[in-house]
């Protein structure tokens, strides 16, 4: 069956292509109508061409701002829909995959398993693009393990927590990241310490750690895109405020606290290969970060005393801002001198879904020799 | 006791001092002397310092379980002389190192006692305390060979072979040997009237175990992804599995693998990782044993609703909870075939050795990718990490891995649009594709609510018609599954019906049970769901006596709700101690069972 191992397509027109979903009031495809003077990218596709079904989250949900970013972030990255994977676990964050690139494969998984399904497909094909989105309490809760051990492994992803502090689906429990001192509508406020994705990610070695806010798609499409060209573990924890059940007075992942206590550290430019760096920098201000992929990030600090490069000043600086209060965002860490799974494991450069059987059995011959020891 | 290759030696030890290459020096070397062996060890959950038995039995009519006596114990341990002395056959003998005489406690008088003073002479020719405990256990072996007449050339050579890159170990396991060989030559009458004789009944046969068998199996069925948690007794698989790899799956040149094995942070991520694997398009696989399977159904019920395929080997332990890890059981043939929660049923396989387990490991990957399912294999620690003799394995090289219906780049740039589950040819199994192929295969894979065409939904219809769907799909899977091994030979209305590891025991009982003039006609089963031949088997018969090795009678369970069989007709005959079964247990049951009136 040669025809199973064949190697990336290249889509002619990719338009049209969907089932007609229509039908289904939980699943609304978007009418394929699209204004004749939208921009394209190399690829020839415009942004429309990277939209997925109508979202069924609250209006006004943090997470559509996400999708949206993510939206504009593969398409200004030229992915190949097709050669994309958006993975997800159970959640309100985990519907995301089904609002973005519908013809890319998606697989919402099991609650907190979403990176093991990754690391297994990534392990089988190390060509495609992994989108992994989850949320607090996907990733801090029932999945605190598998969230850090894709980190150890350095898997080759880009790792979305949409970060609202509640569980929305059960109607508004606090998770992990809620702060202590959180007010729910009814009960007592929180008073356990909360579990930070990005200290803990810097404390496992993650090799690019970004926090951005839902509301700030200027600075959350740079980092998505450099979370997705970085070459293993990428982890963009977005604050992402819930309208319905955490976005009231007292609640620290409200739109109202986050404006009010949010502060760029270290922002980013995202260069493509084609293009020249043209930004002038000055050092203490922006240092050029060169991926392994050949693209190159810029940083913009905004805090002069921030050195996203060291992991024990990024360290210390995220937790003495925490203590004062302050949401720290931008690209608070990047290492791009690690390897990532593949590399760790000297795997073959062809994705091994795609190795032709023949190489994989010695045959019969080499079968008697081997039990040679047997007898 | 005169007998001639009908003899079972048992070597009581302590774990951790390295007497299992004796103990396996001397199963092959009586393997190679034509005479067939059965090697089983019975280990305890512990690393050093605990009893431990290994135990030959040798067995000139080539039957393939334990003996239910032992004949010559080699009692090397204090901590057990007095069970290991009670357990020798009346006539039998049992050795001991004299070097500490102990004629006190060996107070049976229709046992032969021999004292070799094994530590005074290793003590006085060897130095280093690692050595002399070493060399202690390889001259027992020298002591057997003298008291069986087991080839010494044979022992020999097999030291040659062992030691090919550290040569002056070889003289030195010789002279290891001969002091035990010759001492109980100059002191005891040798042979004794129980002893070994050349034969030729191995030839064309292979020693090795389940675990080894199936990891073998995972390479040639060209698994590349294999996610795993360690668990006893299951992790020898992968070990296995890697060991092969790393012979013939790395490139000389580059060093790149053409395999991934990745040990998982838990069994829940491990299944995870193989689903990832299997739906990005490669054979992946997952060993584990009972615990693992429990924490893993949750994803083994997404698998089998979002239909996607993978390997389990479920090599199965002495439950429930963590049980006795180092102990056998079939007790997880309920936890796998309905692993996870709502209406869920999986496809099992049932080896009955390490042959089966080789060759089921492609199968399983062929039925996985067929039927689009996860597929489990459930061997067990008997299988998995004891030596059984099974002829040498064989590789059809014209084997094609059917990667079963997955729609290529071509076929889907003809098609005006994919839907993922449609049953297109009305067996139930829909079309898949794999991601990154073409943008017209994009699908979302989900474990919940799902149309036909593979959109979410909470309509009734619409949900009902996938899951009835899957009902067909089963039915079809009972067409694929290897067939059972079925043997009407006996004219008669009763029968054994068994599985897996259970069937060595059944024959040999079969073959007691004849020489009573009690003939059974005989059934193995080899899969779950149960082929057609199985119900008529059953409907041919007034009384079926169902031999497993669990307390809740599970085979008969699966049999009475899978194909209705006739539970009246259905008599268990359970044996769930944790030892592997032997011929006398079946024995005993059946007739126990006549002379409560059954049929027989």
């Amino acid at each position: 069956m040669p025809a199973l191992w064949s190697t990336a397509y290249l889509p002619k027109s990719p338009k049209g292509a969907q089932p007609d979903r229509n039908y289904d009031v939980t699943f609304i495809a978007k009418p394929k109508i699209a204004h004749p003077t939208l921009p394209k990218n190399d690829l020839g596709l415009t942004t429309r061409d990277y939209e997925g079904a109508v979202s069924t989250l609250c209006a006004g949900c943090g997470h559509d701002s996400v999708t949206a970013a993510l939206i504009q972030a593969v398409f200004e990255l030229n992915v190949e829909p097709h050669m994309l994977a958006k993975m997800s676990g159970i959640g309100c964050s985990s519907k995301t995959p089904a609002y973005f690139v519908s013809q890319a494969h998606g697989f919402n998984s099991v609650h907190g398993r979403m990176p093991s399904v990754t690391t297994g497909a990534n392990a089988a094909n190390r060509d495609m693009t992994y989108i992994g989105v989850s949320g607090d309490g996907d990733s801090l809760s029932i999945g605190a393990g598998q969230f850090v051990h894709a980190i150890r492994r350095n898997l080759n992803m880009c790792y979305l927590i949409e970060n609202n502090g509640v569980y929305g689906l059960t109607k508004g429990q606090f998770s992990a990241s809620a702060d202590i001192g959180s007010k729910p509508k009814k009960g007592l406020p929180n008073q356990q310490e909360p579990i930070d994705p990005v200290s803990s990610a810097l404390a496992l070695g993650a090799t690019y750690i970004a926090r951005s806010f839902s509301g700030d798609k200027e600075q959350l499409v740079p980092l998505i895109k450099g979370a997705i060209m970085h070459s293993g573990f990428s982890l963009v924890d977005v604050i992402s405020p819930c309208v319905t059940f955490n976005d009231h007075e007292g609640s620290t992942k409200s739109y109202a606290h986050t404006r009010e206590f949010y502060h760029h550290v270290a922002n980013i430019d995202y260069v493509t290969p084609s293009e020249e760096i043209t930004a002038s920098y000055k050092e203490g201000e922006a240092m050029p970060v060169h991926l392994r992929g050949g693209d190159t990030i810029v940083l913009r600090k905004i805090d002069r005393d921030y050195d996203p490069t060291s992991r024990a000043d990024a360290f210390k600086f995220l937790r003495d801002r925490f203590n004062a209060g302050e949401i720290i965002t931008g690209l608070l860490y990047v290492n791009e001198h690690r390897a990532e799974m593949h590399e760790l494991m000297s795997n073959s450069d062809t994705p091994l879904s795609q190795l032709p059987y023949e190489g994989l059995h010695p045959g019969s011959s080499e079968l008697l020799k081997i039990q040679g020891r047997y007898r | 006791m005169a007998s001639v290759n009908d003899v079972v030696i048992k070597i009581a030890t302590v774990n951790g001092t390295g007497s299992a290459s004796a103990n396996g020096l001397l199963r092959k070397a009586i393997f190679r002397m034509g005479v067939p062996v059965v090697g089983k060890n019975y280990f305890p959950s512990n690393i050093q310092g605990l009893p431990t038995w290994y135990e030959i039995r040798v067995t000139g009519k080539g039957y393939h379980c334990r003996s239910d006596r032992v004949d010559i114990m080699v009692a090397m341990n204090a901590q057990t002389y007095e069970r290991d002395l009670a357990e020798v056959e009346p006539g039998g003998c049992l050795i001991y190192d004299s070097t500490w005489p102990r004629s006190r406690l060996f107070n049976r008088d229709d046992v032969t006692i021999i004292g070799i003073p094994l530590a005074r002479m290793c003590n006085e020719h060897f130095e280093g305390v690692r050595s002399r405990i070493l060399m202690k256990n390889i001259a027992y072996v020298g002591v057997i060979a003298a008291l069986l007449d087991v080839d010494l050339d044979i022992i020999k050579n097999l030291l040659e072979e062992t030691f090919a890159a550290k040569q002056h170990l070889i003289a030195s396991n010789m002279e290891a040997i001969h002091f035990g060989y010759d001492y109980t030559r100059d002191n005891f009458p040798c042979p004794l009237p129980m002893h070994v004789e050349k034969m030729d009944e191995t030839e064309g046969h292979i020693v090795i175990d389940g675990n080894t068998a199936a990891g073998l199996g995972c390479m040639y069925a060209g698994a590349t992804v294999g996610a795993w948690y360690p668990i006893t007794p299951s992790t020898s698989l992968m070990d296995a599995f890697r060991m092969f790899c790393a012979r013939y799956r790395v490139d000389p040149e580059t060093g790149k693998r053409t395999y991934c094995i990745i040990q998982a942070e838990d069994e829940l991520a491990a299944i995870g990782m193989v689903l990832g694997a299997s739906w990005n398009g490669a054979r992946s696989f997952t060993p584990t044993s009972g615990p693992g399977i429990s924490l893993m159904s949750e994803f083994i019920g997404f698998g089998y609703y979002a239909e996607i395929p993978a390997v389990l080997f479920n090599v199965q332990r002495t439950g429930p909870s963590t049980g006795m890890p180092t102990r056998t059981q079939q007790c997880d043939l309920l936890s796998c075939a309905y692993a996870s929660h709502g209406d869920t049923k999986h496809v099992l396989l049932f080896p009955a050795d390490p042959a089966e387990c080789f060759y089921m490991s492609p199968q399983a990957f062929d039925l996985a990718e067929r039927l689009q399912t996860p597929v489990m294999v459930l061997s067990d620690l008997d299988i998995g990490m004891n030596d059984w003799m099974v002829p040498e394995l064989d590789w059809d090289d014209s084997y094609v891995p059917d990667r079963g219906k997955v729609y290529s780049a071509e076929d889907l740039e003809e098609m005006e649009n994919f839907y993922r589950y449609l049953d297109v040819d009305g067996d139930g199994i829909p079309y898949r594709t794999l991601p990154g192929v073409h943008p017209k295969g994009a699908y979302f894979t989900r474990g919940s609510g799902h149309t036909k065409l593979g959109a979410y939904t909470e309509d009734s219809v619409e949900y009902q018609e996938v899951v009835d769907r899957l009902l067909v799909k089963w039915e079809t899977a009972r067409t694929m599954v290897p067939e059972a091994e079925i043997d009407y030979s006996r004219f008669n209305k009763a029968a054994i019906l068994t599985l897996g590891s259970c069937d060595g025991a059944c024959k040999e009982a079969l073959d007691r049970l004849e020489k009573r003039n009690l003939n059974l006609n005989y059934c193995r089963v080899r899969a779950f769901p149960f082929t057609d031949a199985v119900s008529e088997f059953i409907d041919q018969h007034d009384a079926v006596y169902v031999v497993e090795q669990n307390r809740d009678a599970q085979l008969r369970s699966l049999l009475i709700n899978d194909i209705e069989a006739d539970q009246r007709k259905l008599v268990s005959i359970l044996h769930y101690n944790g030892m592997p079964l032997n011929a006398g247990s079946v024995v005993d049951g059946i007739l126990a069972e006549i002379a409560k009136g059954r049929a027989a």
